[in-house]
């Protein structure tokens, strides 16, 4: 039943200092991805554990105040057509996910052409997809308990 | 040499991280052994140098961590039997087997080194790269790495094959993680939850 308010103030506190750092360092590995090892993927995960962070600290009765479902699978389902899209402006430069932004100076963040793009859309795909199963299993766990009391 | 007695032994780890987490009697030991197994799969990532491999496993290891023990902790429930010893015995027999013709393939299969047409590179010997042996034809890994810099302008070799040169595989993997999380929000969705729980 504790786990419906959250845990102690000491978590809260931690919590609310650090995720906002691990969203930002998400976003870092995934801006990056096409310069240093890391990418997309792996920063939309880091995004979901700042999520799972402020969920499992608070509680999922406030969080689901800031983090509403519905936002969650907007953000999902918005990362999965950008990334489409741009597989199909590529299409229209000629080939199916054809590279059709000029590809920049090497070692600067403004390089790469599409990639960076196509990172970031994976980013907000995949930190939200994982965020909303977790969201989705720990309101189960929730209703799952309470029909038992 | 160092590096690969120190694979070895990570493996020899992984293993025994396996068969503990099929053997533990709760579910929860079986999570941990199964976390153990993925953190040491993250280290042989990092010792072979694929560290964006690495930073993915470590990431992704932690929070299916945080989920199935979250998932785990408050229902002690023994993990499902195999109900005859029949079928378990049948299931490490085919086990054995699988494992068998994977280190015979890896090891070069009957053909050897020399041999015209042999059926797998031996191990650690690319299958894309321009083998030494005839048998293994002209790949495109040694154009990725040269083309990768003035056909895409990403530094990243690893992420210019994943968003530009095979951005159709990048494309499936999004497809599976998006209908997965599909599948979870239908399975726990609240409708049914809440019918559910009117009906006992």
């Amino acid at each position: 039943m504790k786990q419906h308010h959250g845990m102690t103030s000491i978590v809260k506190n931690t919590a609310r200092l650090v995720s906002g750092f691990i969203a930002v360092f998400g976003l870092y590995v995934a801006l990056t991805g096409h310069l240093a090892p890391g990418g997309g993927f792996a920063g939309g995960v880091i995004l979901a554990a700042s999520g799972v962070l402020i969920v499992l600290a608070f509680g999922r009765r406030f969080s689901a105040k800031v983090i509403t479902d519905r936002a969650v699978h907007i953000a999902d389902a918005a990362g999965a057509g950008v990334f489409l899209l741009v597989a199909l402006l590529g299409f229209l430069a000629g080939a199916f996910f054809a590279n059709f932004i000029p590809t920049g100076e090497p070692h600067h963040l403004k390089s790469g052409g599409a990639i960076p793009i196509s990172n970031l859309a994976i980013f907000v795909k995949v930190g939200a997809g994982l965020l909303g199963a977790f969201m989705a299993l720990s309101a189960f766990r929730l209703t799952s308990k309470e029909s038992k009391t | 040499m160092g590096v690969e007695l120190l694979i070895v032994i990570l493996i020899v780890f992984m293993l025994a991280a396996a068969v503990i987490a099929l053997e533990a009697d709760d579910l929860l030991s079986s999570v941990i052994a199964v976390g153990a197994a993925g953190f040491a799969l993250s280290v042989i990532d990092l010792l072979v140098g694929a560290p964006d491999l690495a930073i993915t496993q470590v990431v992704v290891e932690v929070i299916m961590l945080v989920l199935l023990i979250r998932a785990v902790l408050k229902r002690r429930d023994e993990a499902a039997a195999i109900s005859s010893d029949l079928l378990r015995t049948g299931l490490c027999l085919l086990a054995c087997g699988v494992l068998l013709a994977v280190v015979f393939f890896a090891l070069g299969g009957l053909a050897g080194d020399d041999a015209p047409d042999g059926t797998i590179p031996p191990f650690g010997e690319p299958v894309l790269a321009n083998g030494k042996r005839a048998a293994v034809p002209p790949g495109v890994s040694k154009q990725y790495l040269e083309q990768t810099v003035s056909e895409t302008g990403a530094v990243n070799a690893v992420t210019a094959i994943l968003l530009d040169f095979r951005a159709y595989d990048t494309l499936g993997e999004a497809t599976v993680i998006f209908v997965s999380v599909l599948g979870a929000y239908a399975l726990l969705r609240r409708v049914g939850r809440r019918k559910e729980g009117l009906s006992p």
